[in-house]
């Protein structure tokens, strides 16, 4: 069989790369990183000019499948990482067949849970990536996406103004249904649970979790996190004609939970006493629309809001409340932001994404006014900020890595070496 | 461990005028191995999600033991899906990773200690137990992850389609395992497939689906020798069964120009022709006299057998593709004309109109 390569956007360079040869054994001139941890498939981060891809061996069919899966995922607008494309009909040098190789592309700036507590983090980091996940399990169970291995290991993070947002990394057990049963979404709650529960158990064992956090408790919280957030996003009440204010104040609770209603529908009782109200439809990415819409930005949701905030300041600021909204947001944009974002010397620039490095100066102002008494001028900010924080910081950019070891059950016969 | 009970349950997806599983009736003993099989969309997944609770069950109840667990979430359910990927943590030892879900269920140590001997008894583990994962082979390592789910000791084990992304190799092996695994355990487990050969070597029952209706739930032996409907004749048994329709006369059924004798009172009733099925292993062959005259178009030798792929006209006028076994010494050449007759009472009949069988 020829070697076939599917992708929505070839890169020639695909050629280039070795794929006759099994990937555990690919020369590391290839390797963007080196492979840590072990994994359930052999993945392996690998440089293309201008670009990181990951490269996981995996069945054709689960590699096509789980191709499509990702496309439908991106082409629905959930959070995931991007595929690129499958590599099939791959003959090794003796002439056996090879697996099939599936194609992503990394999600710069994105952080692997491992990588997070390798580093010095606040004590309610492992908080934070829990309700990160549970924001993406809701929104993906809105879209009718039962995951099937909801895990850290399964998921990247990204930083959002100081919070966290989550993409889906494997979707390999999951299904696309018109609606999810209370049963599936309670089944993907439960895996994660136990999931979470044995990530940070392990992290526990192997001395990488803060002492304080308990694994059990903080893999518990995901039940509550997500239960609360759907029954939010879904759940229908019920309110005399007399508060027909509640229509709106629910949608406005919505929004500041960063998802816009689509639809909304309402019914009276029938003597018309009652109003009960349910949302039917809601998107996630309330603020980050109205950002992109008014400035181009295209950043987490969380950063948004920040960024929305700031900009709320500076009308206030300007006295321009009755100016356009959208010139307002130009003048932000070339007088606030991008004078930020722009002054980050290049060397620096892998730190941090710009609008989270906004997030860290904003953060920042507020720790240096307090310490002063008084209101710094941003200039001395930002000069204060990279003198001496931005450079302690490691490289976000690029953190590769591979981190759990997981495996499938019916591959119980498969003899392989001890210690991959 | 536990009896399940399907009790006329059915599933109707949003929006389908059918259900995808109809009025579903089995009784599944404690500790019995039951496999769900049919081709694809005949509703044994829908079943199997039935009994796991992730899909709702519109009319009628399923049991566990003595609970109807119709209405209750998966957790509750004391299910164990094996269908999901386990993880296994590089950090902590074997022990640990076998019975950390335990601990999460506010199980006390000792016993949590105990269950997980026992299971790495059964699962040949003993000596690993305080290994880190990295330190076992990759069978070491799958058995680990099943002893995740026996420490739990659910009271049934679910499994949908596990084999499938397999290589045929491997399939065989593991499918011997997952069953002996069964056997030691004596737990009870609903197992879905669509290979009707994995069906008929794994389970102690077999039950067939054909959109979304149950067709049979027997023992493998019981539906070789006695299916209960044409579909199920056909779909069990590989190569499958010779299925083609025969004119009744006096005193039994046409099969070429011999007359296979059938008791008179089982056709009574029946119309001018019936759907006779012979399996490839019960029809003799001779090159010349009576019975049924087939060309040999293909000669598929295996050694101490031989599969003969041919096909007859003498089936009410249609041409009908036919297969028989024979001694792998002597086959006949290809493009000879060879006749067949059943062997003595091995022979199906069925209502060419209903698909039921007769007698």
């Amino acid at each position: 069989m020829a070697l076939e390569i599917t992708a929505a956007r070839p890169d020639p360079a695909l050629l280039d790369l070795p794929w006759s040869v099994p990937l555990e054994q690919w020369p590391e001139a290839n390797l963007a990183a080196l492979p840590r941890g072990l994994s359930r498939h052999v993945v392996r981060f690998v440089k293309l000019p201008g670009q990181v891809i990951a490269v996981k061996e995996i069945n054709p069919h689960l590699a096509v499948r789980e191709y499509n899966m990702l496309r439908l995922l991106q082409k629905i607008g959930q959070p995931c990482v991007q595929p690129f494309g499958v590599v099939n009909g791959r003959l090794g040098d003796d002439g056996e067949e090879l697996d099939a190789c599936l194609l992503t592309r990394h999600l710069r700036f994105s952080l692997p849970y491992r990588a997070l507590f390798s580093q010095s983090l606040r004590p309610d980091s492992a908080q934070r990536l829990i309700d990160a996940l549970a924001v993406l399990l809701v929104r993906l169970h809105l879209a009718g996406f039962w995951w099937g291995d909801v895990s850290l290991s399964n998921t990247l993070f990204r930083r959002d103004a100081g919070a966290y947002a989550a993409y889906l990394v494997d979707a390999e057990t999951g299904e696309i249904h018109t609606k999810l049963s209370v049963g599936q979404r309670e089944h993907d709650v439960d895996i994660a649970r136990v999931n979470i529960a044995g990530e940070l158990m392990d992290l526990a064992a192997g001395g990488l979790l803060a002492k304080a956090a308990d694994p059990i408790r903080v893999s518990e919280s995901i039940v509550d996190r997500y239960r609360s957030l759907w029954r939010e996003l879904t759940g229908s009440e019920r309110f005399g004609v007399g508060c027909r204010w509640r229509v709106d104040d629910r949608i406005r609770r919505l929004n500041e939970l960063g998802f816009d209603v689509d639809e909304l529908t309402i019914s009276t009782d029938f003597g018309g006493a009652t109003i009960q109200i349910q949302p039917k439809v809601v998107d996630a990415g309330h603020h980050s629309r109205r950002l992109m819409r008014l400035t181009g930005l295209d950043v987490e949701e969380n950063q948004a809001r920040r960024l929305l905030n700031d900009l709320d300041s500076f009308r206030a600021s300007q006295d321009r409340q009755n100016d356009d909204e959208s010139m307002v947001a130009h003048d932000w944009l070339t007088q606030i932001y991008e004078p930020v974002t722009r002054t980050v010397p290049r060397d620096l620039t892998k730190k941090l994404e710009p609008a989270e490095v906004f997030h860290e100066v904003l953060e920042h102002r507020w720790y240096m006014s307090e310490a002063a008494g008084q209101d710094i001028p941003i200039k001395e900010v930002i000069a204060d900020y990279l003198k001496n924080v931005l450079p302690g910081k490691p490289d976000e950019a690029a953190v590769l890595g591979v981190d759990t070891m997981a495996m499938r059950l019916p591959d119980f016969s498969k003899q392989e070496s001890p210690g991959r | 461990m536990a009896t399940v009970k399907f009790d006329n349950a059915s599933r109707t997806y949003p929006g389908n005028d059918t259900p995808s599983v109809d009025r579903l009736t089995i009784d599944i003993a404690d500790g019995e191995f039951l496999v769900l099989v049919g081709p694809s969309g005949c509703g044994k997944s829908t079943a199997l999600r039935m009994l796991a609770g992730l899909e709702e069950v519109n009319v009628g109840d399923i049991w566990i033991g003595d609970r109807n667990v119709t209405d209750m979430s998966p957790k509750d359910r004391d299910v164990a899906m094996v269908f999901q990927n386990y993880a296994l943590y590089p950090h902590m030892s074997v022990a640990d990773n076998m019975g950390f879900a335990l601990k999460i269920a506010g199980i006390n140590k000792a016993e949590i200690a105990k269950r997980v001997a026992d299971a790495a008894k059964i699962l040949d583990l003993q000596d690993y137990l305080e290994r880190k994962p990295k330190a076992l082979s990759g069978g070491q390592r799958q058995r680990v992850a099943m002893g995740r789910a026996i420490v739990r000791n659910p009271q049934v084990f679910l499994m949908d389609e596990p084999l499938s992304n397999l290589d045929a190799k491997l399939r065989v092996q593991t499918r011997t395992q997952i069953a002996s695994l069964q056997r030691r355990l004596g737990v009870t487990m609903v197992y879905v497939t669509h290979d009707q050969i994995e069906a008929m070597t794994m389970g102690d029952r077999v039950a067939v689906l054909k959109d979304g209706l149950l067709q049979q739930c027997d023992t493998p032996r019981r539906m070789y020798d006695h299916p209960d409907n044409v579909f199920v004749a056909g779909f069990i048994g590989s190569p499958a069964m010779n299925l083609f329709d025969v004119p009744v006369v006096d005193g039994g059924v046409k099969f070429g120009s011999i007359v296979h004798p059938i008791e008179r009172s089982l056709l009574t009733g029946v119309g001018k022709e019936v759907t006779l099925g012979v399996r490839p292993e019960d029809l003799v062959i001779k090159m010349e006299g009576d019975g049924l005259p087939v060309t040999v178009e293909v000669v598929e030798e295996l050694g101490a057998d031989a599969y003969i792929y041919g096909s007859t006209t003498e089936t009410a006028g249609k041409i009908k593709p036919i297969i028989v076994r024979v001694d792998g010494r002597t086959p006949p050449a290809k493009g000879t004309v060879v006749h067949l007759s059943p062997k003595g009472d091995h022979v199906h009949l069925f209502n060419n109109e209903t698909g039921l069988r007769i007698g």
